[in-house]
């Protein structure tokens, strides 16, 4: 696959969901496109780091908190217009990242010790945040409501839209570039097979610490952008751990180390929730369950993401005969 | 004679009461194809981690190109021109064989098109270009021993470090891969390999180490080291090279 059909691809992405941010009179249409966006934005910055690095976080609620709560604080206490907290915010998340990163890869963790050392950090920014004035500890802290592009408030949901649309389309440029490039190439190496990277000259600290950098910047702009959206941020929804499953259920899902993985998986996943939810609204708790049983069928039945499912449905045809030829090593 | 290329000093690395290598010298010239070989279990690969900079030796010195880089990590170790291969074959099994060679070709091409491009040209040289577009998890041990060889080759390595890249490959293979090698060497790449295959090892190299129990016991011209009792013994059991000469004298 090469660049350019990458890059057309996003090109067609992005036209299709601008002409329903511009046509779309419903304001449901709107809301749904804006959160699947947001859900997008998410599952893309955990398929950065998770997918095209092998480094599974648990804790992807870090950046996401950081970022919100430096969106929130920086118009506040601050008194910054939201578009300038915006790259702030994502600098904000992307130096936690890094800090983060390079005291869990200077150690060389990886794996479950990745994972959980991730989530323990999370936890301990959720409780920090519950007890320090500044974050307006477990009251939260409320943004004010003022109309108007200016300060990034919108009446109805499309000036969203176009904000989430522009950050995805970002995220996917980010991908497409970690696809053909050299610290891509290196990423993906260190993921596959960190000492055979390291025999060819790769540094596996410095390209897993670029991938958590980025990673935790569009993280973070998903925190910004949740900010601008209710205006209200507490340290439960931004440091808590259902936004760190979010994002990875959504990048697995959809297929990991793939440029629209996790666009499908957010968007399947969004569909689904809303889906279980206006079906059986009557019954509390059953959509959950629902919910559940399909992401179980999808573990099982395609361990690699609805990207993957295309490809074992085509090999079916092909199976007889197509087995890759091995053979066994003799040890000596 | 000018400083060699590779250069140990007394090195030693031990595993908890395990002296895995033990005070190994030795001193590989610019242009040389050396092999290292030795039975099972000598601290032939552990001395291939120690020289590459996977592991640090307990004591002593490693030196290349007449730089002290002993304790240097191997990415640094591939910069300047040290590349190895692992014996256990490790392909980035997702990617394409054309991508894996290219990461080793990306040590000096920046640009992806121009690291591509190079991973094809030395594909070819060490026959895998029919296969630049299979995933490198689909090749045979052949075609992976190659890919070992290709991905190293890419870094433009000084010196390269071959870790068996002839086991487990059938004659037929063998003999396809020993001119490879040769012509690498040819080519100005001081070579190093460790080498069970003897008809191999004969073949190609021009000096010879031998490791046992992590020690070096011998050294010279291939023929010369394996008429060598020490050597004949290391490999056959104590008191073989009497037996062997008593048999000889006897008919």
């Amino acid at each position: 696959m090469t660049m350019r059909r990458d890059l057309l691809q996003i090109a067609l992405f992005a036209a299709a969901v601008a002409v329903v941010a511009a046509t779309a009179r419903s304001g449901v249409v709107l809301n749904l496109a804006m959160m699947a966006l947001y859900a997008c934005l998410m599952a893309q910055s955990w398929n950065l780091l998770g997918g095209y690095g092998g480094q599974f976080s648990f804790g992807h609620a870090l950046f996401f908190g950081t970022g919100a709560y430096a969106q929130a604080m920086a118009q506040l206490q601050g008194g910054i217009n939201p578009w300038v907290a915006l790259p702030l915010a994502i600098a904000a998340a992307a130096a936690v990242g890094l800090f983060f990163g390079a005291l869990s890869f200077r150690y060389g963790l990886k794996g479950s010790y990745f994972a959980l050392v991730t989530l323990a950090f999370a936890e301990v920014f959720r409780i920090l945040a519950l007890s320090v004035p500044f974050t307006g500890a477990g009251v939260g802290l409320m943004v004010p409501l003022k109309e108007g592009l200016a300060q990034m408030q919108f009446a109805d949901r499309r000036g969203f839209v176009w904000i989430a649309l522009a950050l995805v389309t970002l995220g996917l440029l980010a991908t497409a570039w970690l696809r053909h490039s050299r610290f891509g190439a290196r990423l993906q190496a260190v993921r596959d097979n960190e000492d055979a990277a390291r025999a060819v000259g790769v540094d596996p600290f410095r390209v897993k610490l670029g991938a958590i950098g980025l990673s935790a910047a569009f993280m973070g702009a998903a925190g910004a952008l949740y900010v601008q959206v209710f205006q209200y941020i507490d340290p439960g929804i931004a440091y808590g751990p259902h936004t760190s499953v979010e994002a990875l259920v959504a990048a697995i899902v959809g297929g990991l180390g793939t440029l629209w993985g996790p666009v499908l998986g957010a968007l399947a996943l969004h569909l689904l929730a809303d889906a279980t939810r206006s079906l059986f609204g009557g019954l509390p708790g059953i959509n959950m369950i629902i919910y559940g049983g399909v992401l179980v069928a999808i573990v099982m039945f395609a361990p690699r993401g609805l990207m993957g499912l295309g490809q074992s449905v085509r090999s079916l045809w092909s199976r007889p005969g197509a087995a890759p030829q091995t053979r066994e090593e003799p040890h000596g | 004679m000018a400083s060699p290329l590779l250069r140990l000093q007394g090195v030693s690395r031990s595993f908890g009461g395990l002296a895995a290598v033990r005070d190994v010298s030795l001193d590989l010239p610019e242009g040389r194809l050396g092999a290292l070989i030795g039975p099972n279990g000598a601290g032939k690969t552990t001395l291939f981690a120690l020289m590459s900079g996977f592991l640090v030796p307990d004591a002593g010195r490693v030196e290349f190109a007449g730089a002290d880089i002993t304790g240097v990590p191997p990415h640094l170790n591939a910069r300047r021109g040290m590349t190895r291969t692992f014996q256990i074959v490790q392909p980035f099994a997702t990617q394409s064989v054309r991508e894996n060679i290219a990461v080793g070709a990306h040590l000096h091409c920046v640009q992806r098109a121009q690291a591509l491009a190079e991973a094809e040209l030395v594909a070819q040289r060490v026959g895998l270009g029919p296969q630049l577009d299979k995933p490198a998890g689909e090749l045979t041990v052949a075609g992976r021993k190659r890919l070992e060889l290709a991905r190293a080759l890419a870094t433009r390595p000084r010196l390269l470090l071959l870790d068996e890249v002839l086991a487990g490959l059938n004659p037929l293979e063998v003999a396809e891969m020993v001119p490879v090698v040769r012509e690498i060497a040819a080519g100005g790449v001081t070579v190093l390999m460790i080498e069970h295959v003897m008809q191999a090892v004969m073949n190609l190299a021009a000096h010879v180490w031998v490791l046992a129990q992590g020690q070096l016991i011998a050294e010279g011209a291939p023929a010369e080291v394996t008429r060598d009792p020490h050597v004949v013994e290391a490999y056959l059991g104590h008191g073989t090279a009497q037996r062997l000469a008593r048999m000889a004298q006897a008919s």
